[in-house]
């Protein structure tokens, strides 16, 4: 069970998560933070991490092209291949727009 | 050589149209230049793969209109790169009919009018394959084979600041481009002032999308782009209502990219990893510390869709639980229908569940179905029309006919919004996202010039 006193959820902490396209063949993901503390909060939380994001996304960790913090703009960033280009017959999200939406639960520790 | 100022007014010029209020905000500016991009590989691979636009010729010729009326009276170089969506030959050509007939329409003074062509003959990509230069894959693709090729409709390729140059260098008034990288056309500009490249692929890079590098949210706004000669890079937002901030530009730069530190161009790659943001002003955010660094060989990156076939779209609902935690039987008996009548193979057909996993598919976490109804989208793709219309109309309806053991509801087991089949455009895929070695960054770009205005 999860202690609401000692945990937060990404959605309550970051300014924007977001995901689209990054070429046909990738799904870029970016958790941006209104400032360096709480940005600091979720790095040093250990929560957010390239296993992390693959274990949520049921995803092999190959699957992950970059995952990377990005100190000027206080973001958290990574990317994934599609298994088929954007607009492949039955690809529900071209834009790769949609797909952020499981990072938004997820429960980082408080310190 | 001093500062050079450009304005842009929208990124993906034509998908939706600028707004006017910061636009002619940033025209009293006086900038140096007026220049947007209008391309996008977001939009999917059926406007390459069939030679069409995603955006309304309407909003094409509205962003055109007030970006030459604007270039022209202020008498500065207009710049336009990736034309029409994809940046084929026809959409270069469309966009060059655009202009002479607003100039035509407003009586301009007559003015030159450069355009270049980025499309690719796949047979000129077969003749390199054959040769021993391979076409290499991007982001894990595999070098391409030559059936890829053969199931690719049309191929261009990203053209670096070169082509614009030496369009400038001639002396054209506004430049139409073919398929370009982004940040390319902003960079031609300011290197045709004479600033080094890794302060004006930055440029370039940071006015791409307009005001997507400003805050707060809200596209399709102007932004003043300023490169010094001390190689600062000075961005502005242009609507009253938005700022350039360390954080709203800093945030740019990783914005559709994998990655926030690089960014390759043809011939080079621009380096963001030290770059410097600091706030000059409310509006203003400085920039220093990118850096360009060439490489070796020059590699072209090209992209390249083909038509798979023709399209039907069919939807069902669905309301009754036991249905709803039963859909994959109810569409296995559907699917088993099309294959009884079609075979297994020579045609595509796909079924989205929206309300289970429609949005994500294989990324959905959620594995319980927790709506208490679905909406089943159903795709079909084949040669013909007739064939993908049949198929789809089964793949449909059959689910109305699927034989569940303890179902309820036996006078049909799915709604229908509509009782027919819809025709979309073909189906098509994405074949080429790969690079390709040439000689110098005009080999693959022939210029023209020609007179617009009267």
């Amino acid at each position: 069970m999860t202690d609401n006193m000692h945990t937060k959820k990404l959605a309550e902490i970051a300014k924007t998560i977001r995901s689209k396209n990054a070429g046909v063949d990738k799904i870029t993901f970016d958790i941006i933070f209104r400032d360096r503390d709480d940005y600091d909060l979720v790095r040093n939380s250990g929560a957010l991490t390239r296993e992390s994001v693959a274990v949520l996304y049921g995803i092999k960790d190959s699957r992950i092209s970059d995952f990377v913090e990005y100190d000027p703009a206080s973001a958290i960033k990574f990317t994934i291949y599609r298994n088929r280009p954007s607009g492949s017959m039955g690809d529900p999200d071209i834009f790769g727009a949609q797909q952020y939406a499981p990072l938004m639960d997820m429960d980082i520790p408080l310190p | 050589m001093s500062s050079t100022r450009i304005i842009c007014p929208n990124g993906h010029l034509g998908f939706a149209p600028l707004m006017t209020k910061s636009f002619h905000i940033g025209v009293a500016e006086k900038p140096d230049y007026i220049a947007a991009d209008s391309g996008s590989d977001d939009i999917g691979p059926v406007p390459l793969a069939t030679d069409t636009c995603a955006s309304p010729s309407q909003w094409q010729e509205h962003d055109l209109e007030e970006m030459l009326l604007a270039a022209r009276k202020l008498d500065v170089p207009m710049i336009i790169g990736s034309a029409g969506d994809t940046g084929t030959n026809s959409r270069v050509d469309m966009f060059v009919e655009m202009i002479k007939s607003i100039a035509k329409k407003h009586g301009l003074s007559q003015f030159k009018l450069g355009y270049f062509y980025s499309e690719v003959d796949p047979e000129l990509i077969r003749t390199k394959m054959q040769n021993g230069s391979p076409i290499l894959g991007l982001d894990e693709r595999p070098p391409l084979t030559e059936s890829e090729l053969d199931a690719t409709d049309h191929i261009v390729a990203m053209a670096n600041a070169q082509p614009f140059m030496d369009l400038l260098d001639k002396g054209a008034d506004v430049i139409i481009g073919g398929r370009s990288s982004d940040s390319a056309l902003f960079a031609a500009a300011a290197m045709h002032n004479g600033h080094g490249p890794s302060e004006s692929y930055y440029l370039g890079k940071v006015l791409e999308c307009a005001s997507f590098c400003a805050e707060p949210y809200g596209g399709k706004e102007t932004v003043l782009g300023e490169v010094n000669d001390n190689g600062e890079v000075l961005v502005t937002a242009m609507s009253p209502a938005q700022r350039c901030t360390i954080a709203s530009v800093a945030g740019h730069a990783m914005y559709e990219r994998s990655n926030p530190f690089h960014e390759n161009v043809a011939g080079g790659l621009l380096d963001m990893s030290n770059c410097v943001y600091e706030q000059e002003s409310e509006k203003t955010t400085r920039v220093t510390g990118a850096n360009f660094i060439a490489s070796e060989e020059m590699r072209v990156k090209l992209e390249g869709a083909g038509k798979l076939g023709e399209r039907f779209v069919g939807m069902a609902g669905i309301r009754d639980p036991y249905s709803v935690a039963h859909v994959d039987q109810i569409i296995d008996w559907a699917k088993t229908q099309v294959k009884k009548r079609f075979g297994e193979e020579g045609y595509e057909l796909r079924y989205n569940v929206f309300g289970k996993n429609g949005v994500m598919g294989e990324l959905e976490p959620v594995k319980e179905t927790l709506s208490h109804e679905l909406c089943v989208v159903v795709q079909a793709t084949a040669p013909t029309a007739e064939m993908a219309e049949e198929i789809c109309i089964t793949g449909t309806r059959q689910m109305f006919y699927a034989r569940l053991p303890d179902v309820k509801g036996t006078a049909g087991s799915v709604s229908f919004l509509l009782d027919e089949v819809l025709q979309a455009s073909p189906a098509c895929e994405w074949t080429l996202n790969h690079t390709m070695a040439v000689t110098d960054g005009l080999e693959l770009f022939p210029r023209h010039i020609t007179n617009a205005g009267i």
